[in-house]
Formats: C-alpha cells, structure tokens, sequence
C-alpha cells in the first residue's frame, strides 16, 4: 500500500472513531435515559424532560468535547511542525496560562457572578494579550526559538499572577472556583458556550490547516524554508495568531486541558509518514477521538464524583510525556 | 543576462561587518567555486544572494530586484543547499526530494507527470533511487547529503547555490557531484558553490571566487586564482600547483611560516 493510500484510510478509520464516540457521549450520562432513548429524544423537537437533558446538557457537552479535541490534537500538530520540536504544544506559547489568568480574574474580581459571559470573554482576552506580547518579544527575524522563549516568559508569569491571585483571594469559595475552573471539565457548558467558542475557533482552525506546505519545508529547516518560498513572518502570524484563536477559546469555555496537543501528534506521526501536513487534519480526528473518550471515561469511571477532564489527561498525559523526553535522551546520546 | 549580479553588497551580523563590497556577476551556464578560508563570507554572501539576511547593495536574480521578488517567485529562480542537514521528521526520502517541487506546485495540486520526472531524475542523478523508501532521517551524513542535494535539483532553478556539498562525501561520490554540476551547467543552469577542497575547486570549477575578510581578493579561472602566492597570503599555507591534463592540480602541502608569525605576531597586538 502507497503512503498516500494508508494517510486515506487512517483518515477514514479516524472519522469513523471520532462519529461513534460523539454517538457514545450522548448516551453517557447521570440521567437514567437508555441510548436509544436518548437519540430518539434528541431528534424529537418536543419538550420532554429526556429531550431537554440531551439537548441541553449532553449535546453542547459532545460538541464542545469534539471541537476542543480538534483544537488541541491541530494546534499541537502545527506547532511540532511549525517548532520543529516534538516537545512543543499548544501551552507552549503562552496561551492557555494566559487565558486561564484571564478567567481567574474574572472569577477573582466577581465579575462572573455578575455576568456568566465575562468569564470565557476575559480568557479570551487574556489569550490575545498572549499572543500580542509573544509576537511583539520574538521580534522581527520570526526564528522559532524567540517564540518558544517568549511563550516560555508569558507562561510563566500569567502562571505567577493566577497564583497570586489565588494567594490574596480574600474569599475562600473564589479561591475554590478558581482551583475547579483551573482543572478543566465539559460538565455543565450549555450550547451558549458552544456559539461563543465557535467562531474563533474555526478561524484557527483555517489559519492552522492552511500551513500545511509550510511545516512540511520546514522539515528542512528556516533557511532552507525561507529558500523554497515560504514567507517566514506570514507562518509565524498564522502558527502564533491560529493557536491563540483556537486554544484561547478552547480554554476560554473549557478550562484548561493539557497534553492531548502534544501526545495526539506524537501518535500519529508514524501513521501519516511523518508528513507535517499530513499529520494536521490527522491529529485534529485524533485529538477529538482523544478527548471525546476522556470525557466519556470521567463519567463512567466515577460517576457522581465529577472528576475534572483535564486531571484525566494530565493523569495520563504527564507519564507519556516522560516516556518522550527519555527516549529524546536516548536519541541524543 | 547574468543569473546573479550582486554589486556593492555589504552584511553585518551581530555588528560585524562580514561581507564589504561584494561585487559579482554569474552568468548562465558558469560553475563557480567560492573559496576562503573560515570566517570569510562564503556562507553569508549566498545566504545574502538569497535574501536570508539583510543586506545592503543591489542583487539581481536573473535581471530582477531581489528584494522586490515575493518568496514564491525566488523561489522559481534559485534553489539552495544549505550546509546545515538537519532534517526534522523522519519522511521518506522520495518525499524530502519531493519537496523541491512545492515550488512548482498550486496549494492543493497534486503531484504531475512533470514533478514525479524531476523528483525520478533528482534520485538517479544523485545515486539515491536505492534509498527511495528510508526514512531520511536514518541515512548516514553523506547519504543525507545527497538527498538534500537532489532536493534542490528537483526544484529546476536556472541558479544554484551551494554551501560547501561536498563537505561528508567520501571520493566517489565528491567527483560523482562535480560531474553533477558540471553536467548542470553544460545544459545552462549557473552553480555557484562554496568550497573548501582547494583540489576538488581547481579541477572542476570554470572560475574561483576567493574570498577574505567579506571582500573578494581574486575572481578568475582557477590557474589565476589559485596561485602559490595568493594561497599563501590567504590562506598562510604552501600549496604544489601544477598544470596537469585535464585540469589544474592543487595540493596543501604545509603552512606557510611567514603566515604563522604574521597570525602570532596579530594575537600579541590583540591581547
């Protein structure tokens, strides 16, 4: 089998997965409604109590689920690529400490309370804030290692801020909201959160999708990048701006989530032949697969509990991450 | 027209002045050798030629403005090696050759009759059509190397520059890429190359730049260039030089004792 014809049915296969979890997600739930049930309420139009739970509750829950997963598994995608680093995601750059800061100072002023949308508006400010002192520290010559150390700036002091805002909450509940919001859930997001989270995030999904030919000359490096006709500062704007709209979003609505953009590439690089551009609509499936799963997983495993989603991936996430820096080692040995 | 005419060039990096007035001119069909000794400006003035770095001065790709040409168009007119072989991700090396048509290419095209000739005539010229399947990335330095040579000759530029090719070949394939470019350049494509074996530049080019210090000291035909005493001054080495069938011969023979008081003599004023 050709590679173009095993990227085709790895495709094919990845669809199919993602449309039977999302199928799956709606019928897992706390509410005693049988999946045929369900799915028959859904499609009803009518106001009964099963139709209302499914559209209300479990609908936005597997959409968001669906395109938060597209979001990392795509972002992480073009970043390694755009990086040329294995090692890189989307948190890299600074935008999911910065949204997230974004949101705890909403919950931390109680503008929250007053407004149900300040919360993903602010982290969504906060992302573009990211993006802007990222962009502006990098500087002109659009060399990746500035952006990775500016990321690396921004991260570190929105993580700094979130902390002192948790250190001078003079109210131990925003304290704890803070803590929960942090940790990253689907549970209780209505289809509002869905339209908010919508148009940014389809906007950076065109800026990402549309570097493909780019991240794969950088597979040879800027230079020689930059030599093959790829305008340098436009693949940074796009990489940069694309993963601020996308992931701020996501983590506006979401909380954030780790290590799904930087495991979902690592798994299916070997798949698509390590074909930077092939690699990115792959691992949006796959990111979506990913978390689709992980949310079903949080409600089965124990339910009741709500166990955060983005603890699930950490849990999981954070081991495999060890596993590539010790391999990176042996590599580099 | 020429393929490449640069005047009045001049590069700092870092606030170093590296290249100072560069004046040169390829014309179509021409092989020619840039040599220096390290630190003279032999990467910066074809990273410069390509836009790389900024630069001030006039270059001209094939009778344009550089700077007025978008990333695509140059990319049409000129294909580079670059000396460093870092390859990122392990693709095959048909798709690393591949890539030189990206180019050619509409951003969703798919592969033409035109781009699978040029990739199959990339591989065979280069001896690579063996390692068509294997991941790049697990090729030796020299293997590496061609690949990313046949990379740029895939792309068909009417210009090609080279930053030092040859560095990692064993003999064989040293002289089998000589062949190459010189094979290049009687079909009309310029190569201008950066090099270090004074040997391989003598035998093979048409004409040796030699650059020291980011300016040109000599631009001519090798047996104008490569002369005892030039080599000395320059380089500080004594070279045999000699005229033989098929080519000027050059060989190193050991440094030059003048050139070692005149370099211990400068280190004493610096320190």
């Amino acid at each position: 089998m050709t590679e173009t014809a095993r990227y085709r049915l790895l495709i094919v296969l990845l669809a199919i997965l993602v449309t039977s979890l999302f199928v799956l997600s709606l019928t897992v739930g706390p509410a005693d409604v049988s999946p045929w049930q369900g799915l028959a309420g859904l499609f009803a139009g009518d106001d009964s109590l099963i139709g209302l739970v499914m559209r209300e509750i479990r609908l936005p829950r597997a959409i968001l689920g669906l395109m938060i997963g597209a979001t990392l598994g795509l972002s992480g995608a073009a970043l390694q690529g755009y990086l040329r680093n294995p090692l890189a995601e989307p948190g890299l750059i600074g935008v999911s400490a910065s949204a997230s800061l974004g949101a705890v100072i909403a919950i931390y002023t109680g503008l929250s309370a007053l407004l149900p949308l300040a919360l993903p508006l602010m982290a969504l400010g906060g992302a573009l804030c990211a993006v802007l002192v990222v962009r502006l520290m990098a500087g002109a010559d659009a060399r990746p290692l500035s952006v990775i150390l500016a990321g690396v700036a921004v991260s570190t002091f929105a993580g700094a801020m979130t902390s002192l805002a948790l250190n001078l909450s003079p109210n131990p509940f925003a304290a704890m909201e803070i803590m929960f919001w942090m940790l990253g859930s689907l549970t209780d997001r209505s289809m509002t959160h869905v339209w908010l989270a919508a148009p940014f995030m389809v906007l950076g999904w065109l800026m990402l999708a549309s570097l493909g030919r780019a991240l794969d000359a950088l597979t040879l490096g800027h230079e020689t990048a930059a030599s093959m006709g790829i305008d340098m500062k436009r693949v940074q704007r796009l990489a940069v701006i694309g993963t601020a709209a996308s992931v701020g979003a996501a983590t506006a609505v979401a909380g954030a989530i780790g290590f799904v953009g930087l495991v979902v590439p690592h798994l299916l690089r070997p798949l698509v032949g390590a074909r930077p551009s092939r690699l990115l609509f792959a691992s949006a499936l796959g990111g979506a697969a990913l978390l689709l799963a992980a949310d079903i997983l949080v409600r089965v495993v124990a339910p009741g509990r709500d166990l955060k989603l983005g603890v699930l991936t950490a849990v999981l996430g954070a081991p495999f991450f060890l596993v590539l820096v010790m391999r990176a080692r042996r590599q580099m040995a | 027209m020429s393929r490449l005419a640069v005047s009045n060039l001049s590069a700092s990096l870092g606030g170093n002045t590296v290249l100072k007035g560069i004046a040169l001119s390829v014309g179509p069909g021409e092989f020619v050798g840039l040599i220096g000794p390290n630190g003279a400006g032999k990467s910066t003035l074809l990273r410069a030629c390509l836009g790389l770095i900024p630069s001030s001065g006039e270059i001209q790709l094939a009778g344009r403005d550089l700077r007025r040409m978008t990333a695509a168009d140059l990319a049409r007119h000129v294909a580079y090696v670059a000396q460093d072989r870092d390859i990122a991700w392990p693709i095959t090396v048909e798709a690393l050759v591949d890539l030189g048509r990206q180019p050619h290419r509409g951003a969703f095209a798919r592969s033409a009759l035109a781009d699978q000739e040029a990739v199959e005539a990339a591989l065979q010229r280069m001896d690579i059509d063996k390692l068509r399947s294997r991941r790049a990335t697990d090729l030796s330095g020299g293997e590496k190397a061609r690949a990313l040579i046949a990379r740029a000759l895939a792309q068909q530029a009417d210009l090609l520059l080279a930053d030092e090719p040859v560095a990692g070949l064993d003999p064989a394939h040293q002289i089998a890429l000589m062949q190459v470019f010189r094979d290049l350049t009687r079909q009309g494509t310029s190569v201008v190359a950066s090099m270090h074996d004074l040997g391989l530049a003598a035998r093979w080019c048409d004409r040796l730049v030699l650059l020291e210090g980011g300016r040109i000291v000599a631009d001519g035909p090798p047996a104008a260039v490569l002369t005892a005493d030039l080599l000395r001054r320059v380089y500080g080495i004594e070279a045999y030089v000699t005229e033989a069938a098929g080519g000027l011969i050059v060989q190193p023979t050991r440094l030059a004792q003048a050139g070692i008081e005149q370099e211990v003599a400068g280190d004493n004023i610096h320190g």
